[in-house]
């Protein structure tokens, strides 16, 4: 049956990082993805692409109306603040993430789990400047001249796809620039707690023999739990008939009564192992 | 082997035990960390403040406690997200923002400024060089100047043309265009320092290109000034601005060659390591740097065009060179001086 498919020794690559706290609990933290943070990006880059031309159709309706040289002023200043501090600053305020990295759900940290330094974020934002605009920039100006041959817009392509994929040649999706700034890019998760799948009830809990119990280990009793709290109907009329047909149990009609019944026995035996030192990984241990 | 329907004893699993005694706090946590992230710490009351590091060590252990007894994984699945939402309320969340400015302008800048004197000797050095170079280059055969100053940049200064257009570009009174090409100016020159910070990255050989270049300009404008004996207005022309200018420049590539050396020569600490360490210190100076090519904007863009008197314009950049001197170099008290981050 394809939840009790072990898979756990061959898992993929994870995100998954560990990150012990000044308190010493390690909190297993989850490293945004290179597609999350790419769509992080492509969000700030529309967001600055909209603000730098609502303000630039702003500003040249003022200084056409006033014709004062002013704006021109302004304007070269917001770019360039644009520019350069929208990342930088966004990152430094409280919640150290720009609008696209927390619409996507990340957030900039520093890997030694200190404070986020201002110098930190300020590095990881300057090495942007030669992993994208320096190339793009480069390659415009090429074009707007008329000179960009073949071998120059290989050079900026091949330039730009060094840094551009760099974060897919390491293990910790690190940036140029996180790399540099000492910092990387976790999720941030929001759950709720799932209930508790145990709660006393009403009618009296079935009764399971030990041989009954002993079918399983940690791995089958965690996957039960996900198929309880999420699984369809037709998953759980699956795995009820696998445990009864294994167990030599006879069916009597009620599925989701006889898992439920089945995981807090299990879970209690699991546990009582666990007292004394015995945790079984799984049905082969 | 039959399930018979005993009336046995429920089945209390400690998960359900643990979250009967917890659940509490862990909920007031939840809230309270729900509040910061959306507004600030601020928001909080002074009995919320107190209990926010107690509610998070309970969590904590909780989580701790939960890994070790507990089979439900949506429990500790909770926990870790609860604990690690609250470590970056309590640990990872930088000051606030007009504290960081007053620590950056009276200690990390500084601090960074000074640990990278060696680096910013040798940036000097290539300036001087390259100012040198392109000096007698240029006076050898003048057609090197274009090779080296565009004809944009160069603006009709270029060693055809006569002692009275040269003067009139020194000390003329210019229309407010000049504003806006003294905002293009600092754009321009905070975009070059940001470049010579980021380009260190490859092990510091385009920054040092970067910074020769810089110095070649120099001295190939120096070379057009000086035989038309206009060497002294021209010195203080660049003098009002140049020496909080240049400055800005030579630690923006001190920056760079800190990074690129710390990449190539990490010495005992890891490559990683080390390379954060430069990053950090790099980058502090180099938004430094930016900063202080605003205030040569402005010295540029307004107090240029007030003062056309070469010995007031000398005066300033004096007063400015000696300014940032003190301020770097002069030395602290041990409390200030550390923090190099």
């Amino acid at each position: 049956m394809a939840w009790l498919r072990r898979n756990a020794r061959k898992a993929p690559l994870s995100l998954r990082r560990s990150f012990v706290t000044p308190e010493g609990v390690d909190l297993r933290i989850e490293l945004g993805s290179a597609g999350e943070r790419a769509a992080a990006f492509v969000i700030d880059v529309l967001a600055i692409l909209v603000v730098l031309i609502g303000a630039t159709i702003a500003i040249a309706y003022l200084a056409w109306s006033s014709r004062q040289s002013a704006f021109a002023v302004l304007w070269l200043l917001g770019f360039f603040v644009l520019r350069n501090g929208w990342f930088a600053l966004f990152e430094l305020s409280g919640s150290g993430a720009t609008p696209g990295k927390r619409l996507v759900g990340l957030r900039v940290v520093a890997r030694d789990g200190a404070r986020l330094t201002g110098g930190a974020v300020i590095a990881r934002n300057a090495m942007r400047e030669i992993e994208l605009f320096l190339p793009l920039s480069f390659l415009g100006s090429q074009a707007a001249h008329g000179w960009a041959d073949g071998a120059m817009t290989l050079f900026a392509l091949g330039w730009s796809g060094i840094f551009l994929f760099f974060p897919l040649f390491n293990r910790d999706r690190l940036r140029v620039g996180d790399l540099l700034a000492g910092t990387w890019v976790v999720h941030t998760v929001r759950g709720k707690l799932g209930s508790d799948l145990v709660v006393p009830v009403e009618r009296d809990r079935r009764v399971f023999s030990e041989a009954a119990l002993g079918l399983y280990g940690v791995y089958e009793l965690q996957m039960l739990e996900e198929v309880l709290r999420s699984g369809t109907d037709e998953a759980i009329v699956t795995v009820a008939a696998t445990i009864r047909r294994k167990a030599g149990l006879p069916d009597d009609r009620d599925d989701r009564g006889f898992l439920t019944d089945y995981y807090a026995a299990l879970c209690g035996r699991l546990e009582r192992g666990l007292l004394v030192g015995r945790r079984r990984a799984d049905k082969f241990a | 082997m039959a399930t018979a329907l005993l009336a046995g004893q429920p089945a209390l699993v400690n998960a359900s035990r643990f979250r009967a005694a917890h659940d509490a706090d862990w909920q007031r946590l939840e809230t309270l960390v729900t509040r910061i992230e959306k507004r600030s710490i601020r928001v909080l009351s002074d009995d919320d403040l107190l209990a926010l590091p107690v509610l998070y060590r309970t969590a904590l252990s909780s989580l701790s406690i939960a890994r070790e007894t507990s089979l439900d994984r949506a429990l500790v699945t909770y926990l870790e997200q609860l604990c690690t939402r609250a470590y970056f309320q309590l640990y990872g969340v930088p000051t606030s923002a007009v504290r960081q400015l007053g620590v950056f302008f009276t200690q990390t800048w500084p601090a960074a400024v000074r640990a990278l004197w060696r680096e910013t000797l040798v940036s000097l050095l290539l300036t001087v060089a390259g100012a040198v170079v392109g000096y007698l280059l240029v006076r050898s055969d003048p057609g090197w100047f274009f090779g080296l100053v565009g004809q944009g940049m160069a603006g009709g200064r270029d060693p055809s043309a006569s002692v009275e257009t040269l003067r009139g570009t020194l000390y003329g009174k210019h229309d407010d265009m000049l504003t806006i090409f003294a905002a293009y100016l600092f754009t321009h020159n905070a975009q070059i320092a940001i470049f010579s910070f980021a380009l260190g990255f490859a092990f510091a050989v385009p920054t040092a290109l970067l910074i020769a270049y810089n110095g070649l300009m120099l001295g190939a404008f120096l070379a057009v000034f000086v035989p038309k004996g206009l060497g002294f207005g021209f010195a203080g022309w660049i003098a009002i601005h140049g020496t909080t200018e240049l400055f800005a420049i030579i630690l923006s590539g001190a920056a760079g060659f800190r990074i690129g050396t710390a990449i190539a020569f990490p010495g005992r600490a890891t490559r990683g390591d080390s390379a954060v360490q430069a990053g950090k210190t790099g980058a502090t100076v180099m938004g430094g740097a930016v900063v202080m090519l605003l205030v040569a904007g402005l010295l540029e863009g307004i107090g240029r065009q007030t003062v056309t008197n070469d010995l007031a314009r000398y005066a300033i950049g004096l007063v400015m060179l000696v300014g940032w001197l003190l301020y770097f170099y002069l030395p602290r008290s041990r409390r200030d001086g550390m923090a190099a981050a």
